[in-house]
């Protein structure tokens, strides 16, 4: 007799569980031939809220981590993707991909998250400065965590531009909430399940799916969100995204003309894109000739 | 703390300082200014021109042209006519450039700080030692990045943005005109910059200095009005960056203003620094860094120290020291040389610190001001503080931008970095310790862009600033404030 399959249910990501999305709302996901594939959540305003709670409280305990400590648990996630790798190629094929595209877009996301666990540690040297001012000071720069950073990932992709998104900004220390492909939503809760199981903290990632058309304008404006990146085409959302960033100043980066399949979509530039400048003067007592004092 | 009870000092009982004024005579200032574009003084097409006064006396320094839409669009074509020489010229001529103007400013360095301690307000003291020499060598310091600036980015080639719109306010005014145009100038991009409204003098000497520089011509316009002249700049399709330095309100129009733009933008906006004293700070160096935090350009700072945080073991004797500090702080004529604290930057000004003043009594805090007597002419303001006042009340949340001081005091290390970080903005704190490992928790847990530790308001070309959070994005000085003017 043939073994009834067990199907899978396909949930969101927020602080470490796995709920359902809580309007009660889905989408049918569709293969070719038009059968149903799965129900995947159409998320609203209250769990994109619920995330950034979430992604607020889990930043200040990973943005104080030890940098070798996130390379070590954004290696893990490779490593686990490594171990995944059939069920997310099948995942790929289900929504439309040649078995040789889909093969090529995990291996990329998973060299992806070597290459950012490996940055975790050596960015800080990069942008970092000593500043010779002319006044017996010492004072240094470092780039730190701008806090929580919402994105609306690319649609064309189900993993790779997940991970091209969300692997700079956890590196850098910050949290995130994550949009995923509205039409190839299904790799995005397995990654959900790699993240789960790689030690990275409930919260630092939280994933959303659903319509970029109806959430872009809650990513943009919540008071508590410090950064929205976006990486689609849609001029309309990134006017309506860019007009609520101003609502608390958030920083904002639209990066749509880079093909996330390259080499170019992998850089610390993209790391440094979420990290604020600090600098720290102290004065230094009997320096040169200069007049020490306080 | 001594419960013994302490005997009050009496500063200025016995004796004071003869005047000593700055002679004004040496600096010229003709009785009315155009419109610098495409090198040279041309008259603006509104045929509209408004008065600059002297805070400090309320008499009329000069009048300046207000620009209209027609005079940005003809300051924004020079630029863009200009930019391409100017970016294709080599790193090191253009970098030559650059050199010029800051040793032209040097030279007339005095003529400069005059000038903008009438026009401004601030005591001659601060321009001659801080704005005008910081101005120069911020010109000096970038100039040297011009040919050098693929080292600054690895593994990239920094381009130009192209035309620059540049918005500064009056609180600085030739400083930041300095922090706006070197950068720009020596990552290849050619300017707009506009100066506030009330002090505009400073930046249109500097625009007589760069024609004398022999810069070409179009590669700077400065360009003077309010409000809508700004808006001209930031609205014109032919910006492709806007610099800004002022309110976090205006800040936010504008960063909505160029939503629907490629126009990429920088912005410095407004602060409420914690100023952190811990028990084991040097207390009297301390109390000297509040007085430097706040009453430094009478407190027309955007990274004043407005927020003092005492911890509750040494409050009631740093209060007191602060106290009598105060007692010796000189308020008058800016152009005297002994002044501690000048004018009030404008009448407007003036209104809103005082309402602040109204607020803060009404709230309910313990204001306490110095004897001291103030000039019966100008815009004047005492040295204030207030006591007794909590994180929700309007004066510790809201820039005052004056000498005001709202003081809080904390138990734990806990509780004031949860004090200091409860804030929308996000620019500058200062921290009070002994301790090393103090230092350094603090500054890595303060969500500010800049932190002074056992030292206040300090600035320098090459030491990155700008804010966290609504105090803005993008760094001014050093390698980090190239990034403003490059495509990377």
């Amino acid at each position: 007799m043939a073994r009834i399959e067990i199907q899978k249910t396909y949930k969101i990501y927020i602080g470490g569980q796995f709920p359902r999305t809580e309007s009660g709302r889905y989408y049918p996901l569709k293969n070719k031939k038009g059968d149903v594939m799965a129900n995947i959540c159409l998320c609203s305003r209250k769990d994109f809220r619920n995330a950034e709670v979430a992604a607020r409280g889990a930043q200040s305990g990973w943005g104080s981590r030890a940098a070798f400590n996130r390379a070590q648990i954004l290696y893990r996630i490779a490593e686990m993707l490594e171990g995944r790798k059939e069920q997310f190629i099948s995942e790929l094929v289900l929504q439309g991909s040649t078995l040789a595209a889909a093969k090529k877009e995990v291996e990329i996301s998973i060299d992806r998250m070597v290459y950012y666990s490996g940055w975790c540690d050596k960015f800080q040297a990069i942008y970092s400065s000593v500043n010779p001012v002319a006044s017996s000071h010492f004072n240094f720069s470092v780039p730190e965590p701008t806090g929580v950073v919402a994105i609306i990932a690319d649609e064309t992709t189900s993993l790779l531009g997940l991970v091209t998104a969300i692997a700079p900004v956890i590196a850098g220390g910050n949290t995130c909430i994550v949009l995923a492909s509205e039409t190839k939503p299904l790799c995005a809760v397995t990654f959900a399940e790699v993240l789960n199981s790689s030690d990275l903290p409930g919260g630092v990632v939280n994933i959303l799916t659903g319509t970029a058309a109806e959430l872009h304008e809650h990513f943009s404006n919540h008071m508590d969100v410090n950064t929205v990146i976006y990486y689609r085409n849609n001029k309309a959302e990134i006017k309506t995204i860019k007009e609520n960033a101003s609502l608390n100043v958030k920083r904002v980066f639209v990066y749509n003309k880079i093909n996330i399949a390259t080499e170019k979509a992998e850089s610390p530039y993209f790391i440094f894109d979420t990290q604020e400048i600090k600098t720290t003067w102290h004065p230094i007592e009997n320096i040169g000739a200069s007049k020490a004092g306080y | 703390m001594s419960s013994k009870k302490e005997k009050k000092l009496k500063f200025n009982a016995a004796w004071d300082l003869d005047p000593a004024p700055e002679d004004s005579k040496h600096v010229s200032i003709k009785k009315q200014y155009d419109l610098f574009i495409n090198g040279e003084f041309v008259k603006p097409n509104s045929k509209k021109y408004f008065a600059t006064y002297n805070p400090a006396t309320d008499e009329k320094i000069s009048e300046v042209a207000d620009a209209d839409e027609k005079d940005v669009d003809k300051a924004v074509k020079a630029a863009r006519a200009a930019f391409g020489k100017w970016s294709k010229l080599s790193g090191k001529e253009r970098g030559k450039y650059i050199y010029r103007i800051a040793r032209l400013m040097q030279e007339r360095a005095r003529e400069f700080a005059v000038i903008e301690t009438m026009d401004g307000g601030k005591p001659i003291r601060e321009s001659r030692d801080i704005d005008v020499p910081l101005a120069a060598n911020h010109f000096f310091y970038y100039a040297g990045w011009a040919d050098k600036l693929e080292y600054a980015f690895p593994n990239r080639n920094p381009k130009p943005l192209g035309v620059a719109g540049q918005i500064i306010p009056w609180n600085f005014p030739l400083l930041m005109a300095a922090w706006k145009i070197a950068p720009a100038l020596a990552a290849g991009n050619t300017v707009v910059l506009k100066p506030a409204e009330t002090t505009p003098l400073t930046a249109l000497k500097l625009a007589e200095l760069i024609r004398d520089s022999g810069l070409p011509k179009g590669v700077v316009n400065i360009i003077t009005g309010a409000g809508k002249t700004g808006a001209a700049i930031v609205n014109h399709p032919d910006i492709d960056k806007i610099a800004f330095t002022g309110s976090t309100n205006v800040g936010k129009w504008i960063q909505k203003s160029i939503a629907g733009t490629d126009k990429k933008c920088t912005l410095e906006l407004g602060g409420k620094a914690a100023n952190i004293i811990f028990e084991d700070a040097p207390l009297d160096q301390a109390v000297e860094g509040i007085i430097n935090g706040i009453f430094f350009n009478q407190g027309h700072v955007c990274c004043a120290g407005s927020r003092l945080f005492v911890q509750e073991s040494v409050a009631d004797i740093v209060i007191r020291k602060l106290k009598d500090r105060m007692e010796t702080l000189r308020v008058g004529d800016p152009m005297d040389k002994n002044t501690d604290i000048g004018a009030i930057n404008s009448k407007q000004q003036l209104l809103k610190i005082q309402e602040y003043i109204e607020i803060g009594k009404n709230e309910g805090g313990e204001i306490y001001q110095p004897s001291c007597s103030l000039p019966k002419k100008g815009n004047f303001c005492k040295p204030t503080i207030f006591l007794n006042v909590s994180q929700s009340h309007r004066i510790v949340q809201e820039e005052i931008f004056g000498p005001v001081l709202a003081i809080q005091t904390f138990r734990t290390i806990e509780e004031v970095i949860e004090k200091a970080n409860n804030i929308p903005y996000g620019l500058s704190a200062g921290v009070w310790t002994d301790k090393g490992s103090k230092i350094f928790n603090l500054t890595s847990k303060l969500k500010a862009g800049v932190v002074w530790a056992n030292t206040y308001n300090k600035f320098d070309p090459t030491s990155p600033f700008g804010g966290y959070k609504e105090s803005g994005f993008g760094r001014e000085g050093g390698l980090h404030g190239l990034g403003a003017y490059l495509t990377i």
